[in-house]
């Protein structure tokens, strides 16, 4: 392999050939290569259920995020907070906020468990997504298997929420001005720090 | 109280002479000069006591702190610099605020390889020794955590400059462009779209817009000249100038091209910005302009009493340099041009000077920046009026500092 490379990379590009670094060998780029894409781009073949997911979350993750999502101490919740986006308290999980399903799988593809990352095959993290979305009344049957095949088949629910940043006019042309002098007519303290004891020592 | 709106530095030297007559006058005669103190009698220590230097015992104190409630524990946490400690504009290595998802990953160089691949003419594999082989670049940003003051959207919470405003740090990064390692590569024209990854265990990922990667952005090996710690990345991490923090890979090892965003978890469930009408912005990358006084603040209070007082803080914008900062003591009735001293570099943060003589009536102190762009930094009311009060992220409105009779500050909101 190494020698086809080496005599590819002198016959098509030699200017590269005295140049810094080296050919990645396709054994170290699909080693370190593991994301995905809303599109489906980089998703291993594979499959689990929510049943399965049901029994691996129980054992890796409901010590923090809970036996139903709701999320333990200060650990994030990943189900429910439906209808609250728009509130003064809103609860962001996979359900009311996520835009992509492939977001969770590649997150707890790796990042999770927290600690022990990597460290969960192909159709656990599979079956834990199924599980996620389960959790989240995405999907109503513990038989229900997700897989390679039919990942884009039921997409998260607030995608057509998100925009991209719009500051630009929105808030630039509004924040140009400058006052200097008899800007106000008084001024009051409308609400303090002190008193809700919440800064360390 | 006077409403002189530059420095007199007569008025200033006569009242500070004044009040040093008197103080003389007082005492019969300093000990800390009457006496003869250890240090000036016997033999202090020698060199190579210390192969790496600390601070004085007398500054143990300063010390980056973090707030235990804020996070579920320390691995995937953050802390803060203490701004109202620091002069200047360069924050020191050790002092540098920290933010790990999953800890600090202590990489063996040796170890350690940068990947590219994707969309490319050919993927390659560096290693440290081959990234130092590309043309250096010396460059001053800083770098500031997309949630800085992000606890203080629906009013003050935190006592502290430190808590409020210390995601954030400046040093001189001393690295290699990220177009020239792209080159190296070959991106391919469709490639538009740049995954930046970590060699951490939350293997934190961005999707980074091709024109910024080609633009600006670095990959630093050094941080204010020696190699970068190991919470700020070392032995290589990714600096997007004036861009949010979060996309400053730390011990980035993969960069993958690609025709199109990733949208991974912290661009989606994370560092999205939710406005009151549920509806969010994502891809918010730039932190607009921003400044803040560093004291006195709740944690630095005046204790000189009234006479010549004076009030120093920071100033950034993600768009370019400060032209001018302004600073009111009286809760934004009069503004003053505040001094702007030490070098005022692109994305870089730039530290002002206020000097005035204090009554000693209670003071309202807010500082205003201005950027290259004509952009005027607004009230918190004016972004909450855009945004709602949900938001987490981009908090960059003015901050208001009370101050009593005593020199005590207290962080406060006002009409």
């Amino acid at each position: 392999m190494w020698k086809f490379l080496s005599l590819f990379f002198l016959f098509s590009t030699p200017i590269l050939a005295e140049e810094i670094g080296r050919i990645a060998a396709p054994e170290e780029i699909a080693a370190w290569d593991i994301d995905i894409r809303p599109d489906g781009l980089g998703l291993p073949e594979g499959s689990g259920t929510v049943a399965e997911g049901e029994g691996i979350f129980e054992v890796q993750c409901a010590a923090c995020h809970g036996d139903f999502g709701e999320g333990v101490d200060r650990w994030p919740p990943l189900a429910g907070g439906f209808d609250t986006l728009d509130s003064e308290r809103p609860l962001k999980t996979v359900g009311s906020f996520w835009p992509y399903l492939s977001t969770v799988w590649d997150y707890v593809n790796r990042a999770m468990p927290f600690g022990d990352a990597q460290s969960l095959n192909v159709d656990e993290v599979y079956a834990l997504t199924a599980y996620i979305m389960y959790l989240n009344e995405i999907v109503d049957d513990e038989e229900f298997e997700l897989s390679k095949a039919n990942f884009l088949d039921l997409p998260l629910g607030n995608e057509a929420n998100f925009y991209p940043d719009d500051r630009e006019t929105t808030e630039y042309p509004f924040f140009t001005e400058a006052c200097m002098t008899d800007c106000k007519s008084s001024v009051e303290i409308t609400k303090h720090a002190s008193g809700k004891d919440v800064t360390p020592e | 109280m006077s409403n002189n709106s530059g420095p007199s530095r007569r008025k200033f030297l006569t009242t500070g002479l004044a009040a040093g007559v008197a103080a003389t006058g007082a005492r019969a005669g300093d000990p800390a000069i009457t006496d003869v103190q250890p240090w000036a009698q016997v033999l202090g220590k020698g060199v190579d006591e210390r192969g790496y230097g600390v601070p004085s015992p007398h500054e143990a104190h300063v010390l980056r702190k973090s707030v235990p409630w804020l996070t579920a524990e320390d691995t995937s946490s953050i802390n803060f610099t203490p701004l109202h400690q620091l002069d200047g504009i360069i924050t020191p290595n050790g002092l540098a605020f920290e933010r790990h998802h999953s800890g600090v990953a202590e990489v063996d160089p040796a170890e350690y390889r940068l990947m590219i691949n994707g969309l490319v003419d050919t993927p390659m594999v560096f290693t440290l020794q081959d990234l130092m082989r590309f043309p250096r670049h010396n460059k001053v940003y800083f770098l500031e955590c997309t949630a800085n003051s992000g606890m203080e959207w629906r009013g003050p919470q935190l006592n502290g400059v430190q808590f409020t405003h210390g995601m954030m740090h400046n040093v001189m990064y001393t690295g290699v462009m990220l177009q020239d390692v792209l080159a190296e590569a070959g991106v391919k024209t469709e490639g538009k779209w740049l995954l930046a990854e970590g060699a951490d265990a939350a293997g934190l990922s961005r999707s980074i817009p091709m024109e910024k990667a080609l633009d600006d952005c670095m990959i630093a090996f050094k941080m204010n000249g020696e190699a970068l710690r190991p919470e700020q990345g070392y032995p290589a991490r990714l600096v997007l100038p004036g861009w949010e923090g979060n996309m400053w890979i730390k011990w980035v090892r993969r960069l993958e091209v690609g025709d199109q965003p990733w949208h991974h978890r912290e661009e989606t469930a994370r560092y999205t910005d939710l406005l009151a009408s549920g509806n969010s912005r994502r891809f918010t990358w730039v932190m607009d302009a921003k400044s803040v006084i560093t004291e006195p603040s709740p944690q630095a209070p005046i204790l000189h009493g009234k006479g010549p007082t004076v009030i120093t803080g920071l100033a950034w914008s993600g768009h370019g340099v400060i032209p001018r900062v302004d600073v009111t003591i009286d809760g934004g009735v009069n503004w003053h041009q505040a001094r702007v001293d030490g070098p005022s570099l692109d994305k870089s943060l730039h530290r002002f000077y206020f000097e005035f003589d204090w009554d000693g009536k209670p003071l309202l102190l807010q500082s205003r920046a201005h950027d290259t762009t004509g952009y005027v930094q607004p009230t918190k009311d004016a972004l909450r009026k855009i945004r709602g009060e949900v938001s987490n992220y981009h908090n960059n409105g003015i901050q208001t500092w009370s101050v009593d009779s005593d020199g005590v500050v207290e962080n406060v909101e006002i009409s």
